[in-house]
């Protein structure tokens, strides 16, 4: 399978990634490049095979249901590039 | 005094033991030999002060006879594992100048431990990478050069042939051991990325069974591959510095509650009748000799050592680096995610919140990054998820099959060369075609793909006088195997050591 420039245009949007319109054809062949490499997988018969979910088989383990960690808003809100009160501050979502 | 860049880790530790230098002059040799290698931009942050203050309590408590395992000994931390109050940025713009509040819990331990840390490592940009050349700090350069280069020498007299890469990711962790800008240094490996520039620079990397290092606090690249490991200028070194780094840790799941051996003690045991797989699907069309011979002097050398060498296939062996880069990206689309311009990092305005986000990202990462970004969002989009990813899924249980079936035979190791060639010119590889860098990872990647532990262990050297490492694959949680067979190869081998300090 390969990528058009309206899929490529699709996916940048769902990625969440500006790609102005000229940069497109280049992304377009380096994606369809690693698709076609990936392509050889088609080869492979897979009829039966459970996916993979977990490499190394083992039992999730729980922990006690208790509130452990906590109260560090302000170390928690350290690193925005903007807040205020200990919110994290964004451009307004909703009119 | 001998230059005390020069010992390995375990020397150091001994020779601190033994009062014949203080922590603090180890630690100000290598303050020193970190200042004189910036040439190599291995570094990304040098923490001079914080090294020698903890350098000081060292000796504190030497003088106490409260040594830790790793007491006094100056490491390299890649800039993937959070530190508290010291930037992380995995080598990426958009975590900008990001500083932790928290500890990695692999850092952490190896401070329990005694460590001394003199700064952050450069890798690739979110370790995606095979030539460390993707980091927003600018490429690694490796201190090993082609025979009869003289590049960096300076402005004097013609200069011959170009810089080498380190390999990647680790490429910082993998150049700092190798030119002695720290005694070993931490690594992390998701395709290759312990391995590989282990390999390219004659040093020494293991990438634990997946569950043997916590992975919190440390940037995830692809969670269900991501592990922790050492590189070290010797196997011993690795030994006991993966033993500080392992072991189980409540705040990740995935982290398996099992004890740590010690694995010092592994080193230069026996490994008469060990059975050793060579699989016979690593043997590429067009080989380069040497890497054929390398593998052969391999064989020779567990052989004369007393194993048993048993010819195996590992059917599946072909689809792994394509399975990977559907399963590697596809987590990578979702772990960085996060990186929004809201919580953390770089923001870049827009009219909304939306164009914000976009701009942001597109401003925040570099083209591999977002590359990868985009193929795990096309390979996960609706419509597609069935024929990539979970195809994917299904095929990385045939190659863990592949695998049980040989240990379940009585192979207790497998060998295989660790790279297809050894360390490329900075610029050579990938500018046209992402998958030709991507091929560098062909041997590494299964054993991620199986979550089994894997070791590079240098061996050989090219035409141009360039190191070569050989692989050995062991069975899940028995690195201790991997150490007892790769301390052989060491013995036979020698060391590979850098000899002229061309960037000082």
């Amino acid at each position: 399978m390969s990528v058009d420039l309206a899929t490529v245009k699709r996916v940048a949007h769902l990625a969440r990634i500006a790609v102005p319109e000229t940069e497109l054809p280049k992304l377009q062949g380096e994606l369809n490049a690693i698709l076609g490499f990936v392509e050889q997988l088609n080869e492979v018969d897979v009829d039966g095979v459970e996916p993979m979910t977990s490499v190394t088989p083992m039992a999730m383990k729980q922990r006690a249901d208790v509130v452990n960690d906590g109260e560090i808003a302000d170390r928690i809100v350290a690193n925005a590039p903007a807040s205020e009160d200990d919110y994290f501050m964004v451009p307004k979502v909703v009119e | 005094m001998t230059d005390l860049t020069r010992l390995t880790l375990t020397e150091a530790r001994d020779g601190l033991k033994a009062k014949t230098f203080s922590s603090t002059e180890l630690t100000q040799a290598h303050v020193a030999a970190v200042e004189k290698g910036r040439a190599l931009n291995a570094y990304v942050l040098e923490t001079p002060e914080h090294a020698l203050k903890q350098a000081a309590a060292s000796d504190a408590r030497l003088a106490r006879g409260e040594a830790g395992p790793l007491e006094g000994l100056p490491l390299g931390i890649k800039d993937l594992f959070a530190t508290q109050g010291v930037r992380t940025t995995a080598c990426s713009k958009i975590l900008g100048n990001f500083v932790p509040a928290y500890e990695s819990t692999v850092s952490s331990q190896l401070w329990r431990d005694g460590a001394v840390m003199l700064g952050k490592l450069n890798n690739d940009e979110f370790a995606m990478g095979s030539s460390n050349e993707t980091s927003a700090f600018g490429n690694v350069v490796n201190p090993w050069r082609r025979q009869g280069s003289n590049v960096g020498a300076g402005a004097s007299g013609a200069i011959e042939g170009n810089h080498l890469v380190p390999g990647g990711s680790s490429g910082g962790s993998a150049s700092a051991v190798a030119a002695d800008l720290c005694l070993a240094a931490t690594a992390t490996d998701t395709g290759g990325s312990i391995r590989q520039p282990a390999a390219f620079t004659g040093t020494v990397g293991i990438k634990p069974t997946y569950g043997r290092c916590s992975r919190w606090g440390v940037v995830a690249f692809a969670s269900s591959l991501d592990q922790a490991g050492p590189i070290g200028k010797t196997v011993r070194d690795c030994a006991v510095m993966l033993r500080s780094m392992a072991g189980h840790d409540p705040k990740d799941t995935t982290s398996v509650d099992m004890a740590v051996p010690d694995y010092e003690k592994s080193v230069g045991r026996s490994v008469k009748g060990m059975k050793i797989g060579i699989p016979k699907e690593y043997r590429l069309d067009g080989m380069s000799p040497e890497i054929e011979a390398l593998w052969q002097q391999g064989i020779a050398w567990l052989k004369a050592a007393g194993a048993e060498i048993v010819d195996i296939s590992l059917p599946h062996t072909k689809y792994a680096l394509p399975a990977y880069y559907i399963v590697a990206p596809a987590e990578a689309s979702s772990n960085l995610a996060r990186y929004d311009g809201v919580r953390y990092g770089l923001r870049v305005p827009g009219k909304d919140i939306v164009e914000m986000y976009e701009r942001t990202r597109a401003e925040g990462f570099g083209a591999e990054v977002k590359r990868r970004i985009m193929i795990g969002t096309y390979v996960l989009s609706a419509g597609y998820y069935d024929a990539y990813y979970l195809r994917a899924q299904k095929v990385r249980t045939l190659i863990k099959r592949d695998f049980e079936t040989v240990y379940a035979d009585g192979i207790d190791a497998v060998l295989t060369p660790a790279t297809p060639s050894a360390a490329f010119g900075i610029g050579e590889k990938g500018s046209a075609d992402p998958v030709e860098m991507y091929l560098n990872d062909i041997f590494t990647v299964t054993v991620n793909m199986a979550g089994l532990p894997g070791i590079a262990v240098p061996a050989g050297r090219d035409v141009q006088g360039l190191p070569l490492g050989l692989q050995l694959i062991g069975r899940p949680f028995d690195e201790e195997t991997l150490f007892s067979l790769g301390e052989v190869i060491e013995q036979a081998a020698g060391r590979f050591p850098v000899r002229e300090r061309w960037w000082a």
